[in-house]
């Protein structure tokens, strides 16, 4: 009993318990309201094979690509920077890939015919490599500008985010460029096990980060250096590379996404791939309990906060609220987050279960 | 004499570097199109992007408290809706305007709040606030709606001829951003207010113990972005005599760049408005010159403005490091 009593506190006082309160709480409002919601199905897809199919399934091959986003975000944020340009990034990296599969590149007219050949320009593999390469390309940039050039975290990417759309549109000539080869579908489309591709990616990339973090000091000097820049300095940390690898990394990160949601939804958009992403990742980084400011950290959390962000965005579409409005249930999401989040209920909240907890230790 | 003027321009370098930029982007302008020299072209500026205008001088007041306002182009969006809407029901603009007023008023107070008092990042809840206006827009029409008030139509189109140039002219909406950018100097440099702003960015903790009302004035900072959003909306709404919640996107973070263009600094207590009214000039020089090209594509307007605000920003970091240095 007193066990439990113990393990009840220690996960009340992780970073894990509002995420997980938050997604729970969800989950119950859609058992009440739309009982069908958790309902499991396995299709058999001609392209694809066997796999499962549900909202719940949804939930995660549609929000891969924010958790993705996530992680990365987490890492800047935990330097006490903030990075706005992974929607550009996003976008950057999704042109990247559209232009390179397009059979007619260059300034041959695009017709209809050449486009609709189920061909690449290039190999599969240097597809994927070079929207790699661009993406933490951008995130090295946006990293020597805050590490090198001491420019301010927002500005510094603000620059990035308003420049980024133009550069991918620059790669797509400004097109919406559609994409007919099927072997690219399959990172946003593909199954394995019944379960999506993006799912494995996700826990690929958050494996890789966690043992990056937890297991070796980088997760330690990105702590330190988001609690205290100069100090850290001071005690011979290397502020600077560390900025700069959580910035590629984040931009690393948000590559994949591009690649995944241009693969997903078959085309390379550079105005609207990736839109509203950043304040999407950051809001799910911030219910993740890492502060704006910097420092402690959890890659867990944040991927749940993503997750918590689409398990609510399934349920409003599920309900038949129109897309548009979704924008104010989401206002009403941040608020609920915004005032759980704020000291006085944390406080109280604290105090309710001490009470309760009190009263157990004496009835003992 | 040197030694007067050198403080001077290690002082005022951020904001004569601004203007140095405008100076050049509007002379190099000027010269590749010869038609840009018509002074109309300039004024022009003033009409296109009055809203843009209005949105950062608050914006700049936000950031000079060392906050951030995310929801403008949220309430610009919900001020067009919402008045459309109105106006269309039949209300009397005599009853929509001041509404609209009190309303962007009351939205930024109340973001004020919530930041001040349940100690929100300002990133965050403004975020909200932006998702709560646009949405609140979406919720009040899906679709456009036109406004065809006689009123609304005859505000939005009355010419005012500007005196000693010939057919230059400015409309009556136009005003409002101008006027507005007086009130936000008289705020920050002859009012109490304005020095408190000042203090906060620069310290809050050390403004809170000197007994300066920080909260009251942080909160009116908010109100005052409310303010200006509601009357940017106005203004947009009257240029296109149309409402609807897709208008003005992303138009928070143009706001951001033309103030950060402008010289002031996002953390706070450093930058004036007189700035961000050349950071907005130089945006619309931008605009206008790819108009005037008519072969470059809209795509460029971004990469410039991006590489504009990069080529600003260092200058600016320059005159920051040797301030710390010396």
């Amino acid at each position: 009993m007193k066990n439990i009593s113990v393990l009840l506190k220690r996960f009340r006082e992780s970073r894990l318990f509002w995420p997980v309160i938050a997604w729970v709480l969800i989950l119950v409002f859609d058992a009440i309201v739309e009982p069908g919601f958790f309902e499991l199905g396995i299709i058999d897809d001609p392209v694809y094979g066997k796999h499962l199919y549900g909202n719940l399934i949804d939930v995660f091959r549609n929000g891969a690509p924010l958790m993705l986003v996530a992680i990365g975000m987490t890492l800047v944020i935990a330097t006490g920077g903030v990075d706005l340009s992974v929607g550009a990034v996003i976008a950057i990296s999704a042109a990247m890939g559209a232009v390179l599969i397009n059979p007619a590149l260059g300034n041959e007219l695009i017709t209809n015919d050449i486009l609709t050949k189920n061909a690449t320009n290039t190999p599969l593999p240097l597809i994927i490599l070079a929207g790699l390469a661009a993406g933490t390309l951008c995130g090295l940039w946006n990293g020597l500008l805050v590490s090198r050039a001491r420019i301010q975290p927002m500005v510094a990417t603000l620059i990035l985010m308003v420049a980024g759309r133009g550069i991918a549109q620059l790669i797509t000539n400004g097109q919406i460029m559609t994409i007919y080869y099927t072997p690219y579908f399959w990172f946003g489309n593909g199954y394995i096990l019944g379960l999506p591709v993006s799912v494995y990616i996700v826990a690929l990339v958050f494996v890789v980060a966690w043992v990056l973090v937890r297991r070796t000091s980088i997760g330690l000097f990105i702590e330190s250096v988001g609690i205290n820049s100069k100090s850290s300095f001071y005690s011979g940390i290397n502020e600077k590379n560390v900025k700069l690898i959580a910035y590629a990394f984040c931009g690393f990160c948000a590559a994949i996404a591009g690649l995944i949601l241009s693969s997903y939804v078959h085309s390379a958009d550079g105005n609207n791939n990736g839109l509203n992403y950043e304040l999407d990742a950051i809001l799910a980084v911030v219910m993740g309990g890492t502060l704006m400011s910097g420092g402690r950290f959890s890659l867990l959390a944040s991927v749940i906060g993503a997750l918590v962000l689409w398990t609510f965005t399934v349920t409003i579409y599920t309900l038949g609220v129109p897309a548009n409005a979704l924008l104010a249930a989401k206002a009403v999401l941040v608020m609920l987050v915004i005032f759980l989040y704020s000291d006085y209920s944390r406080k109280w909240i604290n105090r309710i279960f001490e009470r309760k907890g009190s009263q157990h230790g004496e009835a003992n | 004499m040197v030694k007067r003027i050198k403080p001077f321009l290690w002082r005022y370098g951020p904001l004569l570097t601004t203007i140095t930029i405008f100076i050049l982007t509007y002379f190099i302008g000027s010269r590749m199109y010869p038609a840009m020299q018509k002074p109309q072209v300039f004024f022009n500026l003033f009409i296109n992007n009055g809203s843009l205008l209005l949105v950062s001088i608050g914006m700049t007041l936000v950031i000079l408290t060392g906050g951030i306002d995310l929801s403008v182009g949220g309430v610009l969006a919900l001020t067009t809706a919402a008045s459309a809407a109105l106006l269309r029901d039949g209300a009397s603009p005599a009853i929509v305007l001041p509404l609209m007023i009190v309303m962007g008023i009351g939205f930024g107070g109340l973001l004020g709040i919530i930041i001040q008092y349940l100690k929100v990042q300002p990133f965050i809840a403004t975020l909200m606030g932006l998702f709560f206006a646009r949405g609140m827009a979406y919720i009040i029409s899906l679709t456009s709606v036109t406004i065809t008030d006689s009123v609304y139509k005859k505000l939005a189109l009355t010419p005012i001829y500007i005196p000693f140039f010939q057919k230059t002219y400015i409309y009556l909406p136009t005003l409002v951003a101008p006027i507005m950018l007086l009130v936000a100097i008289y705020l920050l440099f002859f009012t109490r207010f304005g020095r408190t702003i000042y203090a906060i960015g620069n310290n809050e903790q050390s403004a809170l113990l000197m007994g300066l009302s920080v909260s009251r004035t942080k909160i009116g900072v908010y109100a005052f972005s409310g303010l200006c959003s509601a009357l940017a909306g106005i203004v947009f709404s009257m240029s296109l005599l149309a409402g609807y919640g897709q208008f003005a996107t992303g138009m928070e973070l143009d706001a951001i760049a033309s103030v950060v263009m402008g010289g002031t600094s996002l953390s706070g207590g450093v930058g004036n408005v007189i700035g961000t009214l050349f950071g907005v000039l130089i945006n619309g020089t931008i605009v206008s010159i790819l108009q005037f090209n008519g072969t470059l594509s809209s795509w460029w307007t971004r990469i410039g403005v991006g590489v504009l605000t990069l080529i600003a920003i260092g200058i600016q970091s320059l005159f920051h490091i040797r301030k710390n240095h010396s």
